[in-house]
């Protein structure tokens, strides 16, 4: 491998017979189940890690059904009231000629979600496959998924400032829609997915 | 029963995040330690940054004070004004079915970004003064660690960017000293981060623990 100070065979905790915290590095004895220095509990490997990544999965996947078909804001004005969805604000948005918003609102709420759902079930599927792309390019992916997460909330804040903001009784008002509830509890469920992924599994022969 | 000579426990480290197994050499300030194997950042101390953190942690936990307790932003259209503060945010979906997603924005955005303060200044305070480690310091800083993720008030800073642009055409927007607040908010927690090397502490808390 022309990588310097990567081995093929890296040492490892587990392939020394002992067991390190995912928090804090600290390195223990096989028999240890609670790490010494930051008192959580401690294994080898989270055995259970690709149950619950699957099951938080699929939880964001059905919630994201919901989140897309039901309005996610209801606007009422003098003359008309209008329920939009997320993909209906978008296209909106770009009507309007607010690129940069729309992309934002574009790339949080449909980009990155469906890239997470796409990016988690592969990397869960490609652990017992041959390796398509090197462990460097699956724990990048990881950790891209990782970070990524949480910026999806921003439609769900939108809305609520939205709502806050625009109540002028008669002539224009917002409210949430139904939509928004899914779509959050999607997001969270996602990252709570891409949290249960056990980092280590990629790197085991 | 054959007894294994166990390694030197205390000199090895681990990378959380690939397992890949190292001897723990000193590393002086401003030095950064990355795994070789995945890149993951492992240690990064900083000079003074027991004292910089709690500072940064006092200096947030004022403006998030200053971010509720100020108006956030005002919205005219014609005659009518509506004034919106952070509570008011937070309650933007207390009315139906959506009740459930006001305790989630009140914790996302202002219950556990507050928490993870006073759990930093908890843990930091008696650190950076050269003390052992407060009473369930350990626990309290493993939940810290765990609500990294859940604390989004930067998140919220671009989404009300986000709404500000959407209600721009339609109405006139005041902004309060509580969305300043809120962006310092974000910006002082950056430098946080760059600042908090957890390895470090994780290794003070360890060492300092009265036994």
């Amino acid at each position: 491998m022309e990588n310097a100070g990567t081995p093929p065979g890296a040492l490892t905790a587990r392939g020394q017979g002992l067991i390190a915290c995912h928090r804090c590095g600290r390195v223990h004895a096989r028999t240890a189940r609670v790490c010494l220095r930051c008192h959580g509990p401690i294994a080898s490997r989270d055995t259970a890690s690709l149950q619950r990544v699957w099951a938080w999965l699929l939880a964001g996947l059905i919630a994201y059904v919901p989140a897309n078909v039901y309005p996610m804001l209801l606007t009422s004005t003098l003359f008309e009231r209008q329920e939009s969805t997320i993909l209906g604000g978008v296209v909106e948005l770009f009507r309007h000629g607010s690129w940069g918003v729309a992309t934002i609102v574009f790339v949080a709420s449909i980009v990155i979600p469906v890239g997470k759902f796409l990016a988690i079930g592969w990397l869960a599927l490609s652990l017992k496959r041959p390796r398509v792309i090197s462990e460097h390019a699956q724990h990048r992916l990881l950790e891209v998924v990782e970070f990524v997460g949480r910026w999806s909330m921003i439609d769900v804040f939108v809305v609520a400032i939205l709502a806050s903001l625009v109540r002028f009784d008669a002539v224009a008002t917002i409210n949430p829609g139904i939509a928004a509830v899914s779509f959050a509890l999607s997001v969270a469920f996602t990252m709570l997915s891409a949290l249960s992924f056990d980092s280590r599994l990629i790197w085991d022969e | 029963m054959s007894a294994q000579p166990l390694p030197a426990l205390e000199g090895l480290v681990a990378c959380p995040r690939c397992d890949a197994l190292y001897r723990e050499s000193p590393l002086s300030e401003n030095m950064r330690a990355r795994c070789p194997r995945c890149n993951t950042l492992i240690a990064a101390p900083r000079a003074g940054a027991m004292s910089r953190i709690v500072a940064f942690a006092s200096a947030s936990l004022i403006l998030m004070v200053g971010g509720l307790l100020f108006p956030f932003l005002d919205l005219s259209l014609g005659a009518h004004t509506s004034h919106a503060s952070i509570l008011d945010v937070v309650l933007a979906f207390a009315d139906g079915g959506t009740a459930f997603l006001s305790f989630a924005v009140a914790g996302l955005i202002v219950v556990i970004p507050a928490a993870r303060l006073f759990a930093v200044l908890y843990v930091m305070a008696p650190l950076a003064l050269g003390r052992p480690p407060a009473r369930h310091a350990t626990g309290v800083f493993r939940l810290s660690e765990a609500l990294r993720p859940w604390a989004m008030a930067e998140v919220f800073i671009l989404g009300v960017t986000v709404a500000l642009v959407k209600v721009a055409g339609l109405a006139t927007i005041t902004i309060g000293p509580a969305f300043w607040a809120f962006v310092a908010l974000v910006l002082i927690g950056v430098l946080q981060d760059n600042t908090m090397c957890s390895h470090t502490i994780w290794k003070t808390l360890e060492h300092r623990r009265v036994r």
